[in-house]
């Protein structure tokens, strides 16, 4: 397959970038490619001109940056996987990046390219939602941040403009809580049928002033329960229903099970299907994948 | 529009003009005339079109000639040492990891990703390893015996 024709040019640095999207109205960024080109050869995208800023140095690395980390929007899903700072502050997301596609997808595919395609069956954005990243992004007005729950607005559709290049992903550190992202994948493409990211801290309560008085022990409970869901809805879901659920109950797997069938209240009945996997056959496996992924994020606090 | 690339296959610099929208495995095959990596999906999931760029694999098929400017692409011909054979194409041969062959020269560079970053695989590892690459003739068993004998014969050579 061939895409159609267009006009190449490649930036050496984020300036000159966004001069040439500026110069080259509806022109398409260039990163790893393995989102852009498959859509330029099923002439799904077909752009006038296509802004290669795969060699820009500055927006490649990671590194710890304050409370956590900070990805360069270049840096690929083999470099995410393989990385002790992203295991040590975002277990989920090195976990995740090291499910995408195959070996040789991932030495080429980057993060930013990824999140600016939000493809619904993707990986990614799922962990973002679920760890409250937020995405560093260069327009012609200048720099801006953008929370991972604005960011997708839709089924492959973000709230970048434009003229706006996403140059980095900053990930509040989860260190001390543990979390996790598990998925069912097509058997073939790889691309999540269903994933499910949760991030979860064990602290203790007090149990109310009727356990004060009583002089009850502490308990126990899940704290700062976060879980999001992908690959059978439009952009990644954040579950209030499953998270209010879990919160301030002890660990135990009858809570994990409970705070999992809550999943079905956030999902509602619109949900993204296809010949391998319908949206009902999703939503009914979706509780246990949230189940998987409470009960790992759980097991791995400390 | 037409652009200047080179790049280098095999050793040998090929510097040519060529449209932005050419693709990595066509260069291969229709400038530098080797014929070894395939065109087999055409999406990216088959693997059969995989090469090293740079000494790293990439699905050819997905990567554009331009994004490949200036990089060193290394093909199932370059492998060899003249005539002696990479010890992942004598354990392809001898363990008989292959049936048609179509997907064998992207089942060889997938298999030499892997031993690169990983020098003595389980065989969950390789499997997990090649989950990129399809052989229709399903003639897995075979090439996870000869990844792993690929693996064992260079850790003896290193002895």
């Amino acid at each position: 397959m061939f895409a159609a024709d267009f006009e190449y040019y490649r930036a050496g640095s984020v300036a000159e970038a966004g001069q040439l999207l500026a110069a080259h109205p509806g022109a398409k960024l260039l990163a790893g490619g393995h989102s852009l080109i498959p859509l330029l050869k099923l002439r799904l995208a077909a752009p006038a001109a296509v802004i290669d800023i795969g060699r820009i140095a500055e927006l490649r690395g990671i590194s710890t940056d304050g409370d956590g980390l900070r990805i360069g929007a270049l840096t690929t899903h083999a470099e995410i996987a393989a990385s002790d700072t992203v295991k040590e502050h975002a277990a989920a997301l090195a976990e995740a990046a090291s499910q995408i596609g195959d070996p040789a997808v991932r030495n080429r595919g980057t993060i930013g390219g990824n999140l600016a395609h939000a493809d619904p069956a993707s990986d990614l954005p799922t962990v973002l939602a679920a760890l409250g990243a937020t995405m560093t992004v260069k327009g012609s007005g200048g720099e801006r941040t953008i929370d991972a729950a604005d960011f997708f607005t839709g089924m492959m559709a973000t709230s970048l403009g434009d003229n706006d290049l996403l140059t980095a992903i900053r990930v509040p550190s989860a260190a001390g809580r543990g979390n996790a992202y598990v998925k069912f994948s097509h058997p073939a493409s790889r691309y999540a049928v269903i994933g499910v990211a949760a991030s979860i801290g064990i602290g203790t309560t007090g149990g109310g002033w009727m356990a004060k008085i009583k002089g009850e022990p502490k308990e126990t409970v899940c704290t700062d329960v976060a879980v999001a869901i992908g690959g059978l809805v439009p952009k990644p879901l954040r579950c209030s229903a499953v998270e209010a659920a879990l919160k301030d109950q002890a660990p135990s797997e009858p809570a994990f099970a409970a705070a999992a069938a809550a999943v079905s209240g956030d999902l509602g009945d619109d949900l993204l299907g296809d010949v391998f996997a319908s949206g009902d056959y999703r939503k009914a496996v979706a509780s246990v994948y949230v189940q998987r992924a409470i009960e790992a994020a759980a097991g791995r606090v400390g | 529009m037409k652009v200047p690339v080179r790049i280098t296959v095999n050793g040998r610099l090929f510097e040519r003009e060529v449209e932005p929208r050419l693709l990595l495995v066509h260069f291969i095959r229709v400038f530098a005339e080797l014929t070894g990596t395939k065109v087999g999906c055409d999406t990216s999931q088959c693997g059969s079109c995989t090469v090293l760029i740079d000494g790293v694999s990439a699905k050819s098929c997905t990567t554009l000639a331009v994004q490949a400017d200036g990089a060193n692409v290394t093909t199932i011909e370059g492998l060899a040492d003249g005539e002696k054979l990479h010890a992942l194409q004598e354990s392809f041969w001898n363990k008989h990891g292959l049936q048609c062959g179509f997907c064998t020269p992207g089942m060889i560079l997938a298999s030499h990703e892997l031993l690169r970053t990983n020098a003595s695989p389980s065989d969950d590892e390789i499997r997990h390893g090649l989950e990129g690459n399809i052989c229709r003739c399903t003639g897995y068993q075979n090439i996870v015996r000869a990844v792993k004998d690929a693996a064992e014969a260079t850790a003896a050579a290193d002895k």
